[in-house]
């Protein structure tokens, strides 16, 4: 059973051993790009180092002790993911992050599914993650690629919805914007895709880390997220799904592990969810998974979601104080729809020279595009600089980048 | 870091040298930095002696890239397109010198790879990767 804690972020801030560590040049280190990968706990740790020292093992095949034990820490990772995100656990497919598991789709269901004059509607605000793979399977089916628009703060124009809906097979579109933090009416959108029989892909990879997430409830088709955003290990992830759905799709890799019998001339694959885990897994990293949930869950999800509106709610209103030097912010600038990422620029400070100036003060920030270049293109910006917070930062991180963009101004003279 | 940006670089960066596109190139590349989108063109004036008449450089991207590409093509005019194109990192680090981190080493090499991409017709390599 898993205890509730009451936390803020600078009281969490030592599970996280990498946030103990000075900065080469004896700084505090100030994280603020969650965004991109999350720190990791201590128990998470604890959690690769006790599986590699004591039940390192292949998983679904060795007959000893710790082969079963790997097996069935395994198995409960994925019935941790399951119950942490409202779902059953046959329809869990491990990946390796949001990208498989949106290529999985792309793949196993679009290549049966979509075809010549058939429509995927996207949003102009998707990640290259959700977006690449839907142009490169409308462009091998002759199919057509379609956006839901963005107005001038990043919000999906969502009036015409109906319209852009015809003739839709799959909508695939992003939970949480990770260019502007700003949190996606995905309710509707699953809603009004239903209504015309339009299959729905959520991404969220942005969402799961930072929202309380029922997908039974939300009723998306498919979903997917990444472990390593959300406290866990790298090389994790995994695709939610309709059972039905996945019991009718084709395997996406084949190989070891995803077959039920093999002869020189035929095979036949395994149940769901693993004809779709082919060759072995990231053990350890699935089982470290189930720990970063077990962690977020102590914590509660809906009061991670409150800690980072307060960050947002600190952070805006402290970047507000340098608008008359020429700072601009993006986005809706409401923390009540955003979680967890501010976009912004500096005067004629561009992105990359404010984060090697925070930089040498132990502040990591982002800069860039975002992999979200046509959004970038459209809103007529080279790039952004964004800070994006998680539950171990506090308002002292948020007070530190104040002071570093500070420091960039007066060394830019601005 | 901090270092990295003196006055000098700052001037550059406001205000280019050579910025803006020749009408008619006698050799031209552009090209992007994958890792953060900064754009640089340049363009060539080669006259009938073989040397470098005229060069123009335009582009955005940050002060790093800008700067030294501003500062290069100060350097150019008279030197053949052979010698263009064998122009190593060095020429970038003594004007930009000390200070800049291995993560933005790219950012102050575009704009010579550009500049020996115009040179030799194809995609040069990363100025500082050669050997
Ligand atoms: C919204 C969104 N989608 C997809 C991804 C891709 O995640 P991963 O690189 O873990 O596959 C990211 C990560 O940056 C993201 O922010």
């Amino acid at each position: 059973m898993i205890e509730t804690r009451t936390f803020n972020g600078t009281t969490l801030r030592k599970d996280f051993p990498i946030l103990a560590q000075p900065t080469s040049r004896g700084k505090r280190l100030v994280y603020l790009d969650s965004a991109a990968t999350s720190q990791k706990p201590q128990a998470v740790i604890d959690t690769l180092d006790r599986y590699y020292r004591e039940y390192n093992a292949n998983i679904h095949r060795g007959v000893y002790e710790i082969a079963a034990r790997a097996t069935d820490a395994y198995e409960h990772a994925r019935a941790t993911v399951a119950t942490f995100l409202g779902v059953h656990s046959r329809d869990v497919v491990f990946t390796r992050n949001a990208t498989e598991a949106i290529n999985l789709v792309a793949y196993s269901w679009g290549n049966r599914n979509i075809g010549s004059g058939d429509v995927v509607l996207i949003s102009e605000l998707e990640h290259h993650s959700n977006l690449v793979p839907w142009l490169r399977l409308c462009e091998r089916k002759g199919a057509t690629l379609r956006y839901i628009p963005v107005d001038a703060n990043g919000r999906l124009l969502l009036d015409d919805l109906d319209e852009r809906l015809r003739g839709v097979k799959l909508v695939a579109v992003t939970h949480v914007s990770n260019t502007l933090g700003t949190i996606n009416p995905v309710e509707e959108i699953i809603r009004r895709a239903h209504a015309v029989g339009a299959f729905v892909l959520i991404d969220g990879a942005q969402a799961v880390p930072h929202l309380a997430v029922n997908i039974a409830e939300l009723d998306a088709d498919f979903y997917a997220f990444s472990g390593h955003k959300m406290l866990g290990p790298t090389g994790i992830g995994a695709l939610i799904a309709t059972h039905a759905i996945l019991e009718e799709m084709d395997p996406f890799l084949y190989g070891g592990d995803m077959i039920g019998t093999v002869g020189y001339h035929s095979v036949s694959f395994n149940d769901v969810p693993y004809k779709f885990e082919a060759g072995t897994a990231s053990i350890a990293d699935a089982i470290g998974l189930g720990t970063a949930i077990d962690y977020l869950t102590a914590l509660g999800m809906d009061a991670v979601a409150a800690h980072e509106r307060d960050l947002s709610a600190y952070a805006l209103t402290r970047l507000a104080e340098l608008e008359p030097r020429g700072l601009a912010i993006y986005g809706p600038r409401d923390p009540a729809t955003m979680c967890g990422a501010i976009s912004f620029n500096f005067a004629d400070v561009h992105a990359h020279d404010l984060a090697s100036i925070l930089d040498t003060q132990g502040i990591c920030i982002r800069a860039g595009h975002h992999c979200t270049m046509p959004l970038m293109e459209k809103m007529g910006w080279s790039a952004t600089a964004r800070a994006s917070f998680y539950v171990y930062n506090d308002h002292d991180d948020i007070d530190a980048l104040i002071d570093g963009l500070k420091t960039a101004a007066t060394i830019f003279k601005v | 870091m901090d270092d990295f940006y003196r006055d000098y670089i700052l001037e550059h960066y406001r205000n280019p040298h050579n910025f803006g596109k020749l009408d008619a190139p006698t050799a031209t590349a552009e090209q992007t930095n994958p890792l953060c989108g900064d754009r640089i063109r340049m363009d060539l004036l080669v006259g009938d002696d073989g040397l470098v008449a005229d060069v123009r450089f335009s582009g955005k991207g940050c002060a790093i890239s800008q700067a030294s590409a501003s500062m290069l093509t100060d350097e150019i005019r008279g030197k053949t397109l052979e010698e263009v194109a064998r122009l190593g990192k060095d020429v970038i680090l003594e004007n930009v010198g000390i200070g800049i981190s291995p993560t933005r080493m790219k950012c102050a090499m575009l704009g010579l790879r550009v500049l020996k991409s115009a040179a030799i017709g194809s995609i040069a390599s990363w100025p500082d990767e050669d050997a």
